[in-house]
């Protein structure tokens, strides 16, 4: 297809570079700098989708942000991107795009008969008609509005593309680069601040690119060039097009997303496809423009009509005539510029003003390029279905009240303006209350409210000359705030056509007898008349109105929707905007994909992954590894054919009958050093700590101030005012963070420090009878005897040459030691174990092997102290001090805590002995009982015991310890199980603790 | 995000902060009897004030020392930031 819309010699594309794309599998021309919409309007292509709720045909309305209607899915390098605005989007070699929300084709499109049903879709259709009977929701609602719901389809793929976070701190950020933008960034830069200037366009410069005006003898084009070479040579300022600053955050932090590489058919090596910045500004400047508004008539979503400014703005600088018929509605002097255009461009347009008789020089202008023009004058409705093929003119009386004769003209396009409304988003994020201007029908903002001020026309000044004067002092003021440098640059003289008041008309009353769809918001096909179904359904706060009828709730977010929607809210109810306020602005302005919100904190980016000094050495003899926090931990060293229950077996089964040794590096260690150390520990944990001699190390359990046990472990008195805390991996960060609350919040007294020292021991447990020949063997010269070295002690010796502390403790329940050296010999340490334990059958077990130890043992870890059992539940009352205070301490006789009927640990075993219980089941008294079954307890660990070879669990119930002997069930609904079991005690294997003393 | 001086290392942003709740609840003394009121009070009871709050915050990707931080917790406005035994005026 030819570009029959496309003019010769006018805008800014590359003519010299064509480039070829598809829409809708049909291939097109535009030029490099063309968006997929000037390129689609250059070939004649008005029909690009379809509307949410009536399926109604769309075109284009905008030519930027603000576009409700051509929204298109994206097909990029074999990536999928929905909601996608064919007015940003820049075209490139190999583009591919197509239309949503129709089927099976923009064309004839299935869902149009929703148009045609529209009596049955008004305000709220979703309240009132998906609410019953409530069986339907699942299986008919809920996937019918799914179906209907979105723009296009997100891809269920893996994102292959890469994307980056960036912070940025800067004296100065500046969001858009039209006139006021870019005079108060060149002031500033000028006078030593530093400056990051944000333009979400390809293209710099705002309405200069399109407004015929002079600034210092260059045209606004010249000028914009100028001040952006200038700004890109100097040291001190960013300046970034294809940037949307989306959102203003607390403390001046705001977030702008760059689009490195959409434009791009591939994003380019080393470079991410879009970037995040995460800007800490001083001082922001809001030079966002303004948007203008639609008038509001019969059919106004028709394909053709749009945005005078975008008619403007297409010609300018993309080339692009949207229509050789030109129909301009208008209520200001705006529509006139876009009608001189299309003149200047030899197509005749008609201007229907709405105004009676208004005079100055942009009119004047075009009264003496010969444009017809017809004072008091409307379009009531537009006529043609997928496109504009005429309009239903008439004029209009004073009052605005009533419509005369009706005529009918020809037209391919109608282009509408009903004056501009600032784009106050960004002030109103900030947390600014804006405030209404009654002379430009839209609100302002206020007062700032933080670092922020708004200048150009986003805050309703819409004469170049006084926002080029204001933006240059702005610029200055603010910088001299921060540099107070002092130097000011001269302001440039504006040469502007001068225009006059617009008319407060805004919406053109339905002709007797007809009921036009009169649209305000155009992606949510929210009407005139949903507005007013709502307001007679009693809906009054401009909040609800819009979350009930969807008025500026679509993508959009009611850029070129709300006002008018206001507007008629106030009308009806007989109050003036302001009474009845705006709704909330939210970020983001724009849409941001979702993979720029990540960034890089995708799989294994998402956290840190931790591995211990002895992590290749486990890679190497086949460690299959499992997450443990951020920690990554052997589960178990497959062999052969093995699973993991076959190895964790072998691994545990070697540790009761010779040696076996597992990397406890990841275990949570603090050092714990001060005069009070030991009453600190006193307060800490449940048990006595004050005469722990040198040399010993003890368990212990520590609470939160509810009474729930928060962490377990051993620690060691190192020397007089030293010792040495254990935490479980998990609890680690929390353990440290309570124990410097309580240092330094709420015992300052006290003269302890505490510092992690995770990372600075390597650790390795060596478990088994074989275990203290080993000892002997790694370290020959120290008395490992169950007297010089007795449970619970500990030892700091020479392994080969490197220092090492030896704790002599256990977790498997088996005579066994823990060894640490400092983490850079960790691996030697490793190997030496290794090596010296091969005579003795040693292998190593990992965290499979080692829950099976422990929950033999009947030793609780995390899976029992989940954040809701105190220590009495856990079996841990032994430990629990009676004659001292410590944290926690008071909730434990609180009356929940003290009943008799709490549930308690105890063992489970599968009467059959081979069936294993799965971890979760429920204990219960009778399976076949009425449900809900009445619940005993759970199951918290399964292991099979290797001791005597046949499946064993714990498991907290109620009044446990008196149950025990008695036979119960286990049931698990979800693997669809019940096994009869008996209780037993939890201390399965050697319940005296005679080998941890042998 | 907020952006809060820590008085050990200056402005630092929000993301290197734990927040800490109400920096005026008073843990009652160790081995003095308290009342099962006077203990919830302390344990679970915690007014949401509307305005300014007295706040803990503990730096844990910075200097790891808790500090008291005065904010307006419905505009965030951060008024003073405190260390933790400093006298809050």
């Amino acid at each position: 297809m030819s570009q029959d819309f496309r003019l010769d010699n006018v805008g800014m594309v590359n003519r010299e570079k064509k480039i070829s794309f598809k829409f809708n599998g049909k291939k097109y021309f535009g030029f490099e700098g063309d968006t997929i919409a000037s390129a689609l309007i250059a070939n004649g292509v008005h029909l690009v989708g379809r509307s949410f709720k009536y399926h109604r045909p769309r075109g284009f309305f905008g030519v930027g942000v603000d576009e409700p209607y051509a929204i298109l899915q994206l097909d990029r390098n074999n990536e999928r991107d929905p909601n996608i605005r064919a007015t940003e989007q820049e075209i490139f070699e190999g583009l591919e795009v197509k239309s949503v929300n129709c089927w099976p084709s923009v064309n004839f499109d299935i869902g149009a008969i929703n148009n045609f049903l529209k009596m049955f879709f008004p305000a709220g259709f979703y309240y009132k008609t998906f609410m019953w009977p409530p069986s339907f929701w699942y299986k008919i609602y809920e996937p019918f509005i799914r179906m209907a719901a979105g723009f296009g389809e997100a891809s269920i793929k893996h994102d292959k593309e890469r994307y980056e976070h960036k912070y940025e701190y800067c004296d100065l950020l500046i969001t858009g680069s039209g006139p006021s933008g870019l005079a108060s960034a060149y002031a500033a830069a000028k006078n030593g601040a530093r400056v990051i200037l944000a333009e979400d366009k390809p293209r710099f410069g705002g309405s200069l690119l399109t407004s015929d005006v002079n600034i210092g003898n260059q045209t606004g084009v010249e000028w914009t060039e100028k001040i952006i070479a200038e700004l890109k040579s100097m040291p001190n300022v960013t300046v970034k097009n294809r940037s949307q600053v989306f959102g203003y955050y607390d403390h001046n932090m705001l977030v702008m997303s760059e689009r490195i590489s959409d434009h791009l058919p591939k994003t380019q090596k080393y470079l991410p496809k879009q970037r995040l910045w995460y800007i800490r500004a001083n001082e922001v400047l809001i030079s966002s423009g303004s948007i203008e508004r639609p008038l509001v008539f019969g059919n106004n979503d028709t394909p053709g009509v749009m945005l005078s400014s975008a008619a403007k703005e297409y010609m300018k600088v993309y080339g692009v005539l949207v229509g050789k018929k030109p129909l301009i509605f208008t209520n200001n002097d705006s529509g006139y510029e876009t009608a001189i255009e299309f003149k200047k461009n030899g197509v005749n347009p008609i201007i229907l003003d709405t105004r009676s008789n208004p005079s100055s020089d942009i009119i004047t202008e075009a009264k003496n390029l010969n444009i017809e023009i017809k004072f008091s004058y409307v379009v009531v409705a537009a006529k043609g279905y997928k496109k504009v093929k005429s309009a239903d003119i008439s004029r209009i009386s004073e009052d605005k009240r009533e419509l005369f004769n009706i005529e009918n003209i020809e037209c391919d396009c109608i282009c509408v303006s009903g004056f501009w409304t600032p784009s106050i988003h960004l002030a109103s994020q900030s947390g600014n209350k804006s405030k209404f201007n009654e002379k430009i029908d839209a609100f302002v903002p206020d007062k700032s409210k933080q670092q922020e001020n708004t200048i150009g026309s986003a805050n309703g000044i819409f004469t170049l000359e006084k926002t080029i004067k204001d933006a240059f002092d702005k610029g200055f003021d603010v910088s001299n705030k921060i540099t107070k440098k002092n130097n000011k640059v001269s302001v440039p003289t504006v040469v502007e056509k001068k225009s006059t008041d617009h008319d407060k008309f805004w919406c053109v009353p339905l002709p007797k007898g007809k009921s036009y769809k009169r649209f305000l918001d155009f992606q949510n096909d929210v009407a005139v008349s949903d507005i007013e179904l709502a307001l007679r359904e009693g809906f009054r706060s401009i909040e609800h109105v819009k979350r009930y009828t969807t008025l500026g709730m679509a993508t959009d977010q009611g850029k070129t929707s709300n006002l008018n929607g206001l507007q008629l809210v106030s009308d009806i109810e007989n109050k003036v905007v302001p009474q009845v306020g705006h709704t909330t602005f939210r970020p983001p302005y724009t849409p941001v994909s979702i993979g720029a919100i990540v960034g890089r904190e995708v799989g294994k980016h998402s956290k840190p992954t931790r591995k211990s000094p002895m992590h290749s050495w486990h890679e190497k003899n086949n460690a299959i590894f499992v997450d443990a926090g951020v920690w990554l931990r052997p589960r178990y060293y497959k062999q052969g054919n093995e699973g993991l229950f076959e190895a964790s077996k072998r691994e545990a089964k070697n540790v009761r009958q010779n040696v076996g040794v597992c990397d406890v590096t990841t275990l949570g260690k603090i050092d714990v050093k001060g005069p009070d150390a030991a009453e600190f520990l006193n307060r800490v944990y449940t048990n006595a700590w004050l005469k722990l001699p040198v040399g010993k190390a003890r368990y212990g359990v520590m609470l939160r101030e509810d009474g729930i046990v928060m962490d377990d472990g051993t620690t060691t008195r190192i020397s007089e005012n030293h010792y040495h805390m254990t935490t479980t991996t998990a609890q680690a960060a929390n353990v440290l963070s309570h124990l410097e609350y309580y240092l330094q919040i709420v015992w300052p007294e006290l003269n302890v420090n505490v510092v992690s020292t995770t990372e600075q021991w390597a650790g390795a447990a060596i478990a088994g009878p074989n275990s203290r020949k080993l000892l002997m063997k790694l370290f020959p010269n120290l008395d490992v005897s169950n007297e010089g070295l007795p449970f619970m002690g500990y030892k700091e010796a020479d392994l080969f040459g490197i220092p090492a502390k030896i704790y002599r403790i256990s977790f498997s329940g088996e005579l066994a030691y823990e060894i640490n050296v400092e983490s850079d010999n960790g691996y030697f340490m490793w190997q030496k174990i290794m090596e010296v334990g091969q005579e003795f059958q040693i292998q190593p077990y990992g965290t499979e092997a080692l829950s099976t130890l422990r929950i033999e043992m009947g030793h609780v870890a995390g899976s029992e102290l989940d954040g809701r059992t105190i220590p009495y539940d856990a079996s841990l009352e032994g430990l629990v001090s009676k004659k001292k205070d410590f944290i926690g301490k008071r909730s434990l006789n609180r009356s929940a805590f003290t009943s008799t009927d709490r549930e308690k640990l105890v063992g489970v075993v599968p009467i059959d002995k081979t069936t294993s219980i799965p971890e979760g089941s429920y204990i219960v008294k009778d399976p076949k009982a009425k449900l809900p079954n009445p619940k005993l307890g759970h199951v918290s660990a399964s292991c099979w015991s290797v001791e005597y070879d046949n499946p064993f669990s714990l498991a907290i119930i109620k009044d446990g310890k008196n149950m025990i002997g008695q036979k119960l069930f286990a049931m698990s609904p979800l693997k669809n199980k019940t096994i009869p079991v008996e209780i037993v005690s939890s201390h399965y294997v050697d319940p005296e603790g005679k080998r941890v003393r042998s | 995000m907020l952006y809060i001086n820590c008085p050990h290392c200056g402005l630092r942003s929000q993301n290197e902060f734990a927040y800490g709740g109400d920096a005026t609840i008073k843990r009652p003394e160790l081995n003095k009897e308290v009342s099962d009121q006077e203990w919830d009070n302390f344990v679970y009871l915690r007014k949401s004030p509307r305005g300014k709050h007295l706040e803990l915050w503990h730096h844990i990707s910075g200097c790891r020392q808790w500090i008291k931080v005065e904010r307006d917790t419905s505009t965030h406005e951060i008024f003073k930031t405190y260390k933790a035994n400093e006298a809050i005026k």
